[in-house]
């Protein structure tokens, strides 16, 4: 088996597992929720293993580096992290219902890099300045900050379909309490803050060390700034009256947006020194 | 708050509100923006050119084109300090008296209260097994706190008070980013120095200015290499650089991309590379109608006579990118023909197409025959003195998230009755600062513990 034979299966079986997530909340069908959860972690088996041949292949080919060198390893990569964080907080928290909010991330990331015509998925060299130990570092911190935050938005999807007063037989019955969405959706927050933290840290000691500049306010390093304000606003707003629930989740959205622009805006639109994800 | 404040206080107050750090947050995040989309420090050409004439006036005054650095920029800096201070100093001494109380009370009725009380049922009586509770709540979370109440006993143990204390390092680690960084503005500088291949230089020019900076030291450029992959794609630049001081050489050393020079506080980083004019050229001199050719190695600002009389010729200089009728056709040397009737013009001579000079038709024609090839050394010099002060703001950032985010002050209580059957009924729950579902979730697993001991 070589590695894009391993990621294209990892893509089908995140759709499979996104299918049984999603049918499980509308046929409220707990055993659907399970073996989902099953799926999901056969699937995140077959993507670490994906990675680890990516790696291994591009030392065959004598270029020898991180499976993070271009748009599509990490999209790749950005589909793992969001899926081992789900599935800690499946395990940790007992509740799988919210997997239909999460699973159709991790399946929409690796699709994306398996299907979009723009991606080009051939291993190639590194160019002379993403040759630093750095490099898995912060692009390692980054995007489990990235999947911190994609499953806070997942969550925060909750509160605008789930109703007031859903009754019994509604297949939003099945939905975590209000209280639980607003503990998950904060710690997923506080969970990517963290690690984005760290991102732009190692993102600055690395352009440090190689431009002799921590800080020179490339679009992708302001943009990620800017995301990181989002988040901090979030936190502090939560400690004024009036902000929770759906408010809050309002700009747990708008966090993730920012992500988005940081993540492919800034590649597409802008121009700077970051030429990947 | 308070009517009848001194303006004093009204500003105090005005510096104390989280809703101040909101506005000032979201502005920041807003503004910064503008400097991603507009281009930051071009000239004024170009953004004639980008925005026209209206809009760049209009960008010059907002300093949009160096936003980062515009005094209304700076300013809003300025308030998330002060409020940030401001507010850190207001609320230390509450929560200086909370991480150290004179003395640690609990409220049994607030615990029995809470909504994550659990009760279970234990058959086993209440002597047996108190002591194994206390032991186990010491031993899991802290000290342990006991009362006899008339329904029965209750227990209290608590930890991580001090973990209070993370969001004042988290705000206190900003102040020392932005003092590191304005350190580093104010004492530092970045220039950029281009070194052929054996020059050497103790300035650099800072950027944008052409500013020349004293380095301290003088620094040689022994070598310059470049390799590439089969690809085409550049894989590593190398200078071999020498350090020298007061006419001595101190050091020689390799830098590539990510692997800079530091010495005496300067950082030498490589960051681009180029041709440099090479000192001479061996040229063919064809003369055109019969083919006589002559070799001749010419210097730089050399002038020789031309064969048989006809006149003289100088090698002016040379050209890294030689525009012939809005082609670029790459590096090409200059050089200049008086002829013996006194008629000068001037002729180039590109590397890449050796026999160029023909098409001129002319009684002479140079050809390029070979020339030392030599590389400039494109060096990136700083210097920052902030950035200790940077380096630590980060370590406490992270070391201050983590406790504020993954730690927590958690107390519980446990209470323990006797029922009729002489069988032990409890009574369990806890509070804490944050995150009460993981605190449920930590209960729900005691209570599997207790059940076995
Ligand atoms: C870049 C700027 C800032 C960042 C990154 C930041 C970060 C944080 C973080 C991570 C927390 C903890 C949030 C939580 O527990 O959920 C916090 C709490 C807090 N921040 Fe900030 N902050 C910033 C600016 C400010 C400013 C300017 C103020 C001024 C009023 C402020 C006041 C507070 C207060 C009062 C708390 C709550 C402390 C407590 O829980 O006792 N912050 N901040």
């Amino acid at each position: 088996m070589d590695s894009s034979l391993a990621l294209s299966l990892t893509t089908f079986i995140y759709a499979l597992a996104s299918v049984f997530y999603i049918g499980s909340f509308t046929f409220k069908k707990q055993i659907l929720a399970k073996t989902g959860f099953i799926v999901l972690v056969t699937g995140f088996v077959l993507n670490t293993v994906g990675i680890i041949l990516r790696w291994i292949e591009s030392y065959q080919m004598g270029y020898g580096h991180a499976p993070f060198a271009n748009m599509y390893e990490s999209l790749v990569f950005f589909s793992w992290t969001v899926a081992i964080l789900y599935i800690f907080v499946e395990l940790k928290y007992k509740e799988s219902i919210i997997g239909a909010f999460a699973s159709p991330l991790v399946f929409l990331a690796i699709a994306y890099a398996s299907l979009s015509p723009d991606i080009n998925s051939k291993i190639t060299p590194l160019i002379p300045a993403l040759k630093s130990n750095w490099l898995i570092a912060h692009v390692i911190t980054c995007f489990l900050g990235y999947a911190g935050f994609a499953l806070a938005f997942g969550f925060s999807i909750i509160y605008f379909v789930k109703p007031k007063n859903p009754d019994n037989t509604s297949i939003f019955s099945k939905l975590p309490s209000e209280d639980l969405i607003d503990e998950l959706t904060y710690q997923m927050v506080v969970f990517g803050f963290l690690f984005l933290t760290i991102g732009i840290i190692t993102g600055a000691v690395w352009a440090n060390s190689a431009w002799g500049k921590y800080w020179s306010w490339d679009p992708k390093e302001t943009w990620s700034l800017i995301t990181w304000f989002v988040y901090a606003i979030f936190m502090h707003l939560r400690m004024m009256k009036g902000w929770h629930g759906r408010n809050l989740a309002w700009v747990s959205i708008i966090g993730f947006i920012a992500v988005m622009f940081t993540y492919f805006g800034v590649n597409y639109l802008l121009s700077g020194l970051h030429s990947y994800g | 708050m308070k009517k009848n404040q001194t303006i004093p206080e009204k500003i105090w107050q005005f510096f104390c509100s989280v809703r101040l750090a909101v506005y000032t947050l979201v502005i920041i995040a807003a503004t910064s923006i503008i400097g991603t989309v507009i281009l930051q420090n071009g000239t004024q050409q170009q953004y004639i050119n980008l925005y026209g004439e209206a809009v760049s006036n209009l960008i010059k005054v907002f300093n949009f084109d160096d936003m980062y650095h515009a005094w209304w920029f700076l300013f809003l800096i300025v308030i998330l300090c002060i409020n940030l201070i401001v507010c850190s100093i207001e609320r230390l001494s509450i929560t200086w008296k909370i991480i150290f109380p004179k003395q640690v009370k609990f409220n049994p009725e607030r615990f029995r209260k809470l909504k994550n009380l659990e009760i279970f049922t234990v058959n086993k009586e209440t002597e047996a097994i108190f002591g194994n509770y206390e032991s186990f709540l010491s031993k899991t979370v802290g000290k342990v706190l006991k009362k006899q109440t008339e329904s029965g006993t209750v227990m209290y143990a608590e930890k991580g008070r001090w973990t209070r204390i993370g969001v004042y390092v988290i705000h206190s680690s900003i102040i020392l980013l932005i003092i590191g960084a304005l350190i580093g503005a104010i004492f530092g500088f970045k220039a950029s120095l281009q070194l052929d291949e054996g020059a050497i230089s103790d300035v650099a020019f800072l950027h944008n200015k052409s500013v020349p900076v004293n380095i301290g030291f003088s620094i040689k450029c022994n070598d310059f290499d470049v390799k590439f992959y089969d690809t085409g794609a550049p894989e590593e630049y190398r200078s071999t650089l020498a350090i020298i001081e007061n006419g001595k050489e101190s050091f020689i050393e390799d830098i590539r991309v990510n692997h800079p020079l530091r010495y005496k506080g300067i950082n030498i980083f490589q960051s681009s590379y180029g041709t440099a004019r090479p000192d001479s050229v061996i040229f063919d001199i064809i003369t055109q109608p019969d083919k006589g050719v002559i070799s001749k190695t010419i210097k730089i600002g050399q002038e020789i006579q031309l064969p048989e009389d006809q006149g003289l010729f100088k090698l002016e200089g040379f050209l890294p990118h030689f525009d012939f009728r809005g082609n670029n056709l790459g590096e090409a040397f200059v050089g200049r023909i008086t002829q013996k009737d006194g008629k000068s013009f001037q002729i180039a001579l590109p590397v890449k197409y050796p026999t160029f000079d023909k098409m001129r038709k002319g009684v002479f024609a140079f050809v390029v025959k070979d020339f030392e090839k030599k590389y400039y050394t494109g060096l990136q010099i700083t210097k920052d003195p902030g950035v200790w002060y940077v380096y630590s703001g980060f370590i406490l950032m992270i070391i201050g998230c983590w406790i504020t985010f993954f730690m927590s002050h958690q107390s519980y209580f446990i209470e323990i009755k006797k029922d009729k059957d002489n069988n032990s009924n409890i009574s369990i729950s806890g509070t804490t600062n944050r995150n009460s579902q993981g605190l449920k979730l930590k209960i729900k697993k005691m209570i599997i513990k207790l059940k076995d001991i």
